[in-house]
């Protein structure tokens, strides 16, 4: 996955790991790659994809599903 | 809205009865045979009118028709038949909840379904006119889009109501007039030359269809059936992503706007996370605090399945007919997949 929440309030971020599927944030004002880009958050609750397989990243796009290799 | 055209007697009761004042004449007697409501064109409709009194109502319908006891007796009479309907088919798919793998089980559910191949269709075969007749037919409900759930919310307490409220104001804009998904959805109706206009396109709907509109309507507006609504809802959410974005990719190949496939876009993302929301924070914690209700959120899931499901392929299987009636060569194999988009 890489990257990590960006959040002037940092004690308000709120993570949670989904089995085989993406991490949920919650509370972050953006999100920071591993390059160093920052994506706003616009929602409320966000996926941040952890199988680097989505077409949307850094958010899950439930390609995670797919077939590997497929 | 204005009154859909009725399309039997019961249809013709509603449309009369939400008009006139009472007292009306008798409800007629539902004739639909065990098994086959969801194919049942007069009684959906029906049904469907008199749960549209609870969103945004009919013009020329009495404004307190919404509460009428003859309007609610007829109502129940159309859920019970229905509900038992939905019990009867579901029975053999789903197995004995086990609270403690309600996530588990209702992506057992997902994953043992099949696909009805809608989404595939429109991404690669459909042309612009079948991709318009999908947004009006879809166009009933993403025009109300989350507003059922919405009704559910006072039935639930603690963690599950607080993951029911985020996923609702996420579908409700997140504080973003201009990105209320229904507002999304009129865009993209509006750039594909269609009408915008609440309920425009209501006589086009097919019998299941409606039943797809209805099921969400029946679950809930019942506070008994507060888990199967939010089972329901589950699936819903985590059959989205990956069908919305083939719908995408299609609406792109055949030549509409951005803001037409704008809509599918917004929801490739956001029911990604909606999903594990509806999965985990919603049914979970719901099932955690009240394991009574693990059954019927997986009858809820399963109807999802079943009565999408059944929507889509029948629109497929049309789609196909059409296009071997007018092509030589060999009809293509209907594949039976669930998809609710």
């Amino acid at each position: 996955m890489g990257g990590h929440p960006v959040s002037a309030h940092g004690d308000q971020v709120r993570t949670t790991k989904c089995p085989g599927g993406p991490l949920l944030v919650r509370g972050a004002e953006a999100w920071e790659d591993k390059d160093g880009e920052v994506h706003p958050v616009t929602r409320p609750v966000v996926a941040v994809c952890r199988c680097r397989r989505s077409e949307l990243l850094p958010w899950c796009d439930g390609s995670h599903k797919l077939p590997k290799g497929g | 809205m204005r009154l859909p055209k009725s399309r039997g007697p019961l249809s013709a009761w509603v449309r009369n009865a939400v008009t006139h004042p009472d007292p009306v004449d008798p409800l007629p007697p539902i004739t639909t045979a065990p098994g086959s409501s969801l194919d049942d064109d007069d009684l959906q409709l029906a049904l469907w009118m008199l749960y549209e009194l609870h969103y945004r109502g009919f013009d020329g319908a009495r404004d307190d028709s919404e509460w009428d006891h003859h309007l609610l007796r007829a109502r129940r009479e159309m859920e019970v038949v229905l509900e038992r309907d939905l019990r009867q088919i579901c029975r053999e798919q789903v197995p004995t909840a086990e609270p403690e793998r309600i996530v588990e089980q209702i992506e057992a559910l997902i994953a043992q379904s099949p696909d009805s191949g809608l989404a595939e269709f429109i991404e690669e075969h459909a042309d612009r006119a079948q991709v318009a007749e999908y947004l009006r037919l879809r166009s009933i409900y993403h025009l109300k889009e989350s507003d059922p759930q919405t009704f559910a919310l006072p039935r639930l307490t603690g963690r599950a109501k607080v993951a029911l409220a985020e996923l609702q104001y996420d579908e409700y804009g997140a504080g973003r007039p201009e990105m209320l998904h229904q507002d999304l959805f009129r865009a993209a109706l509006r750039g594909s030359g269609l009408s915008d206009e609440y309920g425009a396109y209501i006589d086009e709907l097919d019998a299941p269809t409606l039943a797809s509109n209805n099921v969400m309507s029946l679950f809930a507006l019942h506070r008994r059936l507060r888990g199967a609504s939010m089972g329901h809802l589950a699936v819903f959410e985590a059959t989205s992503s990956l069908p919305c974005r083939r719908i995408s990719r299609g609406i792109t190949r055949v030549g509409l706007p951005p803001e037409v496939s704008a809509y599918y876009d917004e929801h490739v993302e956001a029911d990604a996370a909606h999903e594990q929301v509806a999965l985990r924070d919603i049914c979970g914690e719901l099932v955690a605090a009240e394991p009574s209700l693990a059954d019927d959120v997986l009858l809820g899931a399963q109807v999802c399945l079943l009565v999408d499901g059944h929507a889509a392929s029948q629109l497929v299987q049309r789609w196909r007919s059409r296009r071997t009636s007018t092509l030589p060569g060999p009809t293509p194999e209907p594949r039976l997949w669930a998809v609710t988009r």
